[in-house]
């Protein structure tokens, strides 16, 4: 029977049907930080277990570090240091490999793992963060857990799982001038919602999906969760082999050829059945923006904030009169009318060289709106190196940037970086929650290349006009 | 982990879609390295006033409801991120069973790792189970995870589903990690195997 690349990475990674539906499943590799884990160390302490392999594990420290330019000497608030401290005590008692916040190589997990070539085809992957989904981009099924899986992994490298439903997102066609990754991501969770991928891997397929590079792929399956999917997939070919090839931790010589003839296998059989299927013509997505405090909440950068009175359902009126308050926003308004204060490049969704390339190629020669506090973030020490060697720092910098450390930063301000109470911001990150970027701070979700015109005019901008 | 087999008590009504974990427990209080102490934090940002004092019409600071141990809530319940933070904080806070028409994935496996049974229902259920929620100090239901049944307060009956595997584990408070070390055995056999087939996953 024909498979789906998910049904062959579920079958292959079995370690026992049990009798009552479920799967004892192999974890392959398992990438931690300092906010998830260390009640799973505590947990393995005080039960006296050891670690399943210490070599399927690798740690960095991303969520709560500073980044600003004195971060080796910053005083970080006190709980936030104790996370840092413990993830690398941890690492030093169980003996895994630990990346520290000064080592080149420190950043956000999910660019990390790929970046050092612990990422692979074929693989399963965990880490206690939900955005693991990014890993998906390389045909390896990966997601988010809780940190009581977390310890499980650390104690098994077993998890035990319920199969999901294979659904399909099928994106045809050439994206146009100014459309990226991210515009395709928020484009489906328009279109499917949050909750519309509960329950499925999402495997996205079609002539745009091929067409993108891996930092393209990572940001399209890292924002599958936000579709509500643990796991986003794009089938491995030689754009992924192209990557893998000559990271650190990637097999060498024969033993790559070994794994390519491997990851060939994977992909999805000519005919084989998804339980749901999507189809997205490239050519209809705009370059898109949400408006509330729901990545569903989003539209293209041509349309108006929409009014409660057009929702005939009674909860999502609420819901939505709620998202617009929050975001002080008048039904109506044009999106492209709509002023900010600060602008975010960053995160584990758009934090990669491609997207300060993209940002750079808006900005250079040009200067960030008087009133705009603009960041630049890299995802790692290396992409802030890589971006250095090209100049593009030089070039934001110049334009009136903040060139910063690597971290998660303001995407979730879980350290120093966060918006102020009211201050809206134009984000390159994941979710426009409330609070999420700093206690009543007002997120818009939007590529790179949209965030950067947006620094440049001062307002929500299509980038195509510029 | 705490056993759940019959909970009788009170059920509060939170009829709003999508409540996230950020919303559940918000960023600032997720650096802790304890699994205790977050029910103080639980639903923060819609439960305080700037100050720190408590909002009135927030349910949960409603004197009938208090010391609910059951929430009934919209649908996509736990939306975002992985943190068990979220379950860790409802638990702290009293929470032993959330019933709503959806969850997301993530935070629903959570749950039962901490001793709390999400319960999913269809809409119309849900909207009776609403009402029953909001009878105040009445608002008693009775959730019974042997016989998969609901009770509300005039005594009428729903059944619900609930993986059986997780049933297990749920009535007996059973630590799975033990249970999966039981098949260490199985777990070596398909190493080895695929030490073989995919030898460069393996470092030693």
């Amino acid at each position: 029977m024909p498979k789906t690349l998910y049904d062959k990475l579920w079958q292959s990674h079995i370690v026992e049907q049990q009798d009552d539906g479920n799967c004892l499943i192999y974890i392959d590799r398992q990438i931690i930080h300092e906010v998830t884990s260390p009640q799973a160390f505590e947990g393995l302490r005080v039960a006296g277990r050891p670690l399943a392999d210490k070599h399927a594990m690798l740690a960095v420290p991303d969520h709560n570090v500073p980044t600003g330019a004195d971060r080796a000497t910053a005083v970080n608030a006190e709980d936030s240091q104790i996370q840092l401290d413990t993830l690398a005590s941890n690492c030093q008692e169980f003996d895994v490999e630990y990346i520290p916040m000064l080592d080149a190589r420190q950043g956000i997990v999910h660019i990390v793992g790929p970046e050092q070539g612990f990422t692979q085809p074929g693989m399963t992957i965990v880490c206690g963060d939900s955005h693991t989904s990014t890993h998906g981009a390389f045909g390896a099924l990966a997601f988010g857990i809780g940190t009581s899986e977390v310890e499980h992994v650390m104690a098994t490298q077993t998890l035990v799982l319920s199969r999901l439903k294979n659904m399909r997102v099928d994106v045809d066609g050439d994206l146009g001038i100014g459309v990226t990754a991210k515009d395709i991501a928020l484009a489906i969770i328009g279109k499917i919602g949050t909750a519309g991928g509960t329950g499925h891997v999402i495997e996205f397929t079609g002539s745009a999906i091929r067409g993108l590079s891996m930092e393209g792929r990572m940001t399209l399956c890292n924002m599958s969760i936000e579709a509500g999917a643990r796991c986003g997939l794009v089938a491995p070919d030689q754009v992924t082999f192209d990557y893998v090839m000559g990271r650190p931790k990637s097999p060498k010589g024969a033993a790559f050829e070994q794994a390519v003839a491997y990851w060939k296998t994977l992909p999805t059989d000519e005919g084989a059945v998804y339980d749901k299927e999507i189809f997205l013509n490239a050519e209809d997505i705009a370059p898109q923006i949400t408006w509330g405090t729901s990545p569903e909440h989003v539209l293209p950068i041509t349309g108006i904030v929409p009014s409660p009175d057009d929702e005939p359902d009674a909860d999502r009126k609420i819901a939505m009169q709620r998202a617009l308050d929050y975001m002080g926003l008048i039904p109506g308004t044009k999106l492209q009318d709509v002023t900010i204060d600060r602008v975010f490049i960053g995160s584990c969704t758009n934090g990669r060289i491609e997207d300060i390339r993209a940002v750079a190629e808006v900005v250079k020669g040009k200067k960030v709106s008087s009133n705009i506090s603009a960041w630049a973030v890299p995802g790692s020490g290396l992409v802030k190196l890589q971006a250095e060697d090209e100049g593009l720092d030089q070039i934001l910098i110049e334009a009136g940037f903040e060139w910063r450390e690597p971290g998660c930063s303001m995407c979730l301000a879980m350290n120093a970086d966060k918006l102020g109470p009211r201050e809206r911001c134009a984000s390159t990150s994941n979710r426009n929650f409330e609070g999420r970027q700093g206690p009543k701070g007002r997120t818009h979700l939007m590529s790179p290349a949209m965030a950067a015109a947006a620094a440049l005019t001062g307002h929500l901008t299509d980038i195509r006009e510029l | 982990m705490d056993k759940f087999i019959r909970l009788r008590a009170i059920a509060a009504p939170l009829p709003m879609a999508n409540i996230d974990t950020d919303m559940i427990i918000s960023q600032n209080h997720l650096k802790t390295i304890k699994r205790t102490g977050l029910g103080v934090h639980a639903f923060a940002n819609i439960r305080y006033h700037d100050d720190g004092s408590e909002r009135e019409d927030f349910v949960l600071n409603k004197p009938a409801y208090r010391k609910a141990e059951i929430l009934v809530t919209g649908e996509n319940f736990g939306c975002g991120s992985s943190r068990e933070h979220a379950p860790w904080a409802l638990k702290d806070f009293g929470i032993k069973c959330v019933i709503a028409p959806s969850f997301a994935d993530i935070f629903y496996g959570n749950c039962f790792k901490n001793g709390i049974l999400p319960i999913k229902l269809p809409q119309d259920v849900i909207d009776l189970l609403m009402d029953d929620a909001s009878r105040g100090a009445n608002a008693i239901i009775t959730v019974d995870l042997e016989l998969q049944e609901i009770t509300g307060p005039d005594g009428g009956i729903v059944s619900f589903e609930v993986d059986p595997y997780r049933r297990q584990c749920l009535l007996n408070g059973l630590d799975d990690i033990g249970l999966t070390l039981q098949k260490k055995d199985l777990i070596a056999t398909y190493e080895a195997k695929k030490r073989l087939s995919q030898p460069w996953l393996f470092k030693d």
